[in-house]
C-alpha cells in the first residue's frame, strides 16, 4: 500500500542514540526508505586543541574521545608519539599497558552489550553489565584514582606502578567474570525475543563492510579475520596467546556474539599477563637530549623532560581499540607542540555504514543495528 | 493574588521549649520537611502547604534523559544498581521532557547543541530544576579554549546546583542531588515563579 512519505527526526536527544546523534529518516509507513546521519552535536574541536597543547598536555584529551574505553585511546596516542621520538618502553610498562587495555576492553563490551539490551527493552543486562563494570572501575581506581578518564599512560611508560593488592583483586575479578559471562549467555543468547530482533537483521557482507571502512567487532562479525593485534602486532601482543573472534553471519547477532567471545579472550590474555609480569622500571629512562631532574623519586614525572621536542616528521600509528582501528596521525615540526593531529576513530567509520544497514527496515531495527555497532559520540564528533 | 508576608526580623529568635506536637516533632530534627518560620524566609501562611508540596517534589524528582557526553556514562553508573539513584526516588529517567522536572546537563554543551538544550529546558513543565554536571557544562572545562564549546550552560539556562569533576564521581553526583533536595525543601510558595522567594 502506498502511503505518504514522512520525515522523522530521531535525536539529537533520544535515549537510544547513545548521546547526541541525529538520524533524519524518510519513512514510507513503518519502513525506512532513507536514513541520513547528522553529526556535529558533540564536536569539541579536539584536533584543533591539540595544536595549542604540548605533547604531554594532550593526553587527557584522548581520554575524552572514547570515554567508555579511555585506556586504548591513551595508548594509541602515546604509541604514536613514542614512534615519532623513537622512545623505547620498558617491558613491565608494556605489560601494564596491555593489562589495562584488555581490562578496558571488557568494560567497553559490558557497556556496549548492556546498552544494546537496554535499547531493546531488557534492562536486566544493563544492571548486570554495570555491576561488573563497577568492579573493574574499582581496579582502575586503585591504579590511577580515576574511574573513567584515566590519563594513565605517559610517553615512555605509565604513570604509576601496580599498587599492592592489585593483582589478587584482579584475579578475583577474572574468576568472577568468567562465571558472569556464562550468566549473560544464559540470559540472552537463547532468548526468543532477542533472537527475533537480532538474527538476520541489518546484515552486511564482508565486502561491503570493508568498503565502508568498518573495523573491530563489527567487521569481524561479517567474517573478516582482521585484528590489528595480529596483523600489525604492537606492544607485547606477539608473545601472547589469543584467538581472533570471527563470525560469518554479518548480522546484529553476530556482532553481539563477537563481543561476548572477545571478553573471554581478554580474560585469557589477562591471566597470561598476571603470570608473566616482569620486574623492571615502568617508564623509559633514556635521555631525550635533556637531562632529567636528579635526586627526585623514580616516577614518570622525573624522567620525562620538562621541554619535550620530538624530531620533525610525521607518523601514523594504529591499534585495535575495543571498537575497531584507532589511529593517530601526528605531524611534528620539531617544536614542543604538534603541528597537526588527525584522529582516525573507529566509531566514525563504523557509523558510516548505518544508512546502508537499515534501508528497508523498521525504526526498532535501526535501534538494534545501531546498538550492535557500538558507537560513542565523543569518538565520532571529536 | 500575592501571599501575605511577615517581617521575619520581628519574630523572636530565642528558642522556646517545644510546646505543641508539631514543635516537638521539629525539635527532634528527624522530620526534615518541617521548617521553622525563620527558615521559610517570611512566608507563614502557606507553610504547611509548602511543606507538603516540597516534600512531594523532592521525593520523586524525575530527570529527563539527556546525556550529552562523558558524564552521561557516569549518569548511567549512578542510576544502576551499585550507586542506585532509586534511593532518592529518581530512577525513572523520562525520555520526554514533558514528563520530567529535573534536568541533568551531563556533558559538554557545544554551540551546536546549545539551542537544543535550551529548547529541552523550555519544554519541561514548571516547577523545574537544573543540575549542571561536570566541568564542561559548568565552565567549558578542558574545552574552554575550544571554538565550538559553550563556556558554561548557565549562559543559556538557569542552574540550581553545580557539580564539579571531569566526570564527577557518583558520590559527588549524589551529594549534588542531596544539595538540590535541601534547596527544594526551603523553597516558599511560588519561589519558582519569582514571587516571595
Amino acid at each position: 500500500m502506498e502511503t505518504e512519505e514522512l520525515l522523522i527526526n530521531m535525536g539529537p536527544v533520544h535515549p537510544s542514540t547513545h548521546g547526541v546523534l541525529r538520524f533524519k529518516l524518510r519513512m514510507d509507513g513503518e519502513i525506512i526508505k532513507e536514513c541520513t546521519i547528522v553529526l556535529g552535536y558533540l564536536h569539541r574541536g579536539t584536533e584543533k586543541l591539540a595544536e595549542m597543547k604540548t605533547y604531554l598536555q594532550f593526553i587527557p584529551y584522548t581520554d575524552r574521545l572514547d570515554y567508555v574505553s579511555a585506556m586504548p585511546s591513551n595508548y594509541a596516542y602515546v604509541k604514536a608519539v613514542e614512534e615519532l621520538a623513537d622512545i623505547e618502553v620498558p617491558l613491565r610498562a608494556e605489560y601494564i599497558r596491555v593489562l589495562v587495555m584488555e581490562l578496558n576492553r571488557i568494560v567497553n563490551h559490558l557497556v556496549a552489550i548492556g546498552s544494546l539490551l537496554m535499547d531493546l527493552g531488557a534492562s536486566t543486562m544493563m544492571m548486570w553489565g554495570f555491576r561488573e563494570r563497577e568492579k573493574a572501575l574499582q581496579l582502575f581506581e586503585m591504579l590511577c584514582g580515576a574511574r573513567m578518564t584515566f590519563s594513565y599512560m605517559r610517553i615512555g611508560g605509565v604513570r604509576e606502578d601496580l599498587p599492592d593488592g592489585f593483582i589478587p583483586k584482579l584475579k578475583e575479578f577474572i574468576e568472577d567474570m568468567e562465571k558472569r559471562i556464562a550468566d549473560y549467555e544464559q540470559l540472552i543468547n537463547n532468548n526468543e525475543i532477542f533472537l527475533m530482533r537480532m538474527k538476520g537483521i541489518a546484515t552486511i557482507s564482508a565486502e561491503e563492510a570493508i568498503n565502508y571502512g568498518m573495523t573491530g567487532p563489527t567487521l569481524r562479525g561479517s567474517g573478516v579475520n582482521y585484528d590489528i593485534r595480529r596483523l600489525e602486532p604492537y606492544s607485547i601482543y606477539p608473545d601472547l596467546d589469543f584467538k581472533v573472534c570471527v563470525r560469518s553471519e554479518g548480522d546484529s547477532y553476530a556482532r553481539y556474539i563477537v563481543r561476548i567471545d572477545e571478553m573471554r579472550e581478554s580474560l585469557h590474555i589477562l591471566r597470561q599477563l598476571i603470570d608473566n609480569m616482569p620486574e623492571s622500571s615502568i617508564i623509559a629512562t633514556q635521555k631525550y637530549g635533556i637531562i632529567p631532574m636528579t635526586g627526585a623519586p623514580y616516577t614518570a614525572q622525573t624522567y620525562f623532560p620538562r621541554i619535550f621536542t620530538p624530531p620533525a616528521g610525521e607518523v601514523y600509528s594504529r591499534i585495535e581499540a575495543p571498537k575497531g582501528e584507532l589511529g593517530f596521525y601526528i605531524v611534528s615540526d620539531g617544536t614542543t607542540k604538534p603541528y597537526r593531529i588527525k584522529i582516525r576513530s573507529p566509531s566514525f567509520c563504523n557509523l558510516a555504514a548505518i544508512p546502508q544497514l537499515v534501508r528497508g527496515l523498521k525504526i526498532p531495527d535501526l535501534i538494534a543495528a545501531f546498538g550492535s555497532i557500538d558507537v560513542v559520540l565523543g569518538d565520532v564528533d571529536r | 493574588m500575592d501571599p501575605v508576608t511577615i517581617d521575619t526580623t520581628k519574630i523572636s529568635t530565642i528558642k522556646k521549649k517545644p510546646q505543641t506536637a508539631l514543635e516537638k516533632l521539629e525539635d527532634t530534627g528527624l522530620i526534615h520537611t518541617v521548617l521553622s518560620a525563620k527558615d521559610r524566609k517570611g512566608l507563614i501562611l502557606l507553610t504547611t502547604v509548602d511543606q507538603i508540596f516540597n516534600w512531594a517534589r523532592l521525593s520523586s524528582l524525575w530527570p529527563v534523559t539527556s546525556g550529552l557526553a562523558c558524564c552521561a556514562i557516569e549518569m548511567m553508573g549512578v542510576a544502576m544498581a551499585h550507586h542506585d539513584i532509586a534511593r532518592f526516588g529518581m530512577e525513572i529517567f523520562r525520555a520526554s521532557p514533558r514528563q520530567a522536572d529535573l534536568m541533568f546537563v551531563a556533558g559538554t554543551v557545544t554551540k551546536r547543541m546549545a539551542p537544543r538544550v535550551k529548547q529541552l529546558y523550555e519544554m519541561m513543565p514548571e516547577p523545574k530544576w537544573v543540575i549542571s554536571v561536570g566541568s564542561c557544562s559548568n565552565t567549558g572545562g578542558p574545552y574552554h579554549e575550544s571554538y565550538s564549546v559553550l563556556k558554561g550552560v548557565d549562559l543559556i539556562i538557569p542552574v540550581d546546583v553545580y557539580i564539579p569533576g571531569c566526570p564527577p564521581r557518583p558520590e559527588a553526583w549524589l551529594y549534588g542531588v542531596i544539595q538540590l533536595r535541601e534547596k527544594i525543601k526551603n523553597e516558599g510558595y511560588g519561589a519558582k515563579w519569582g514571587i516571595n522567594k
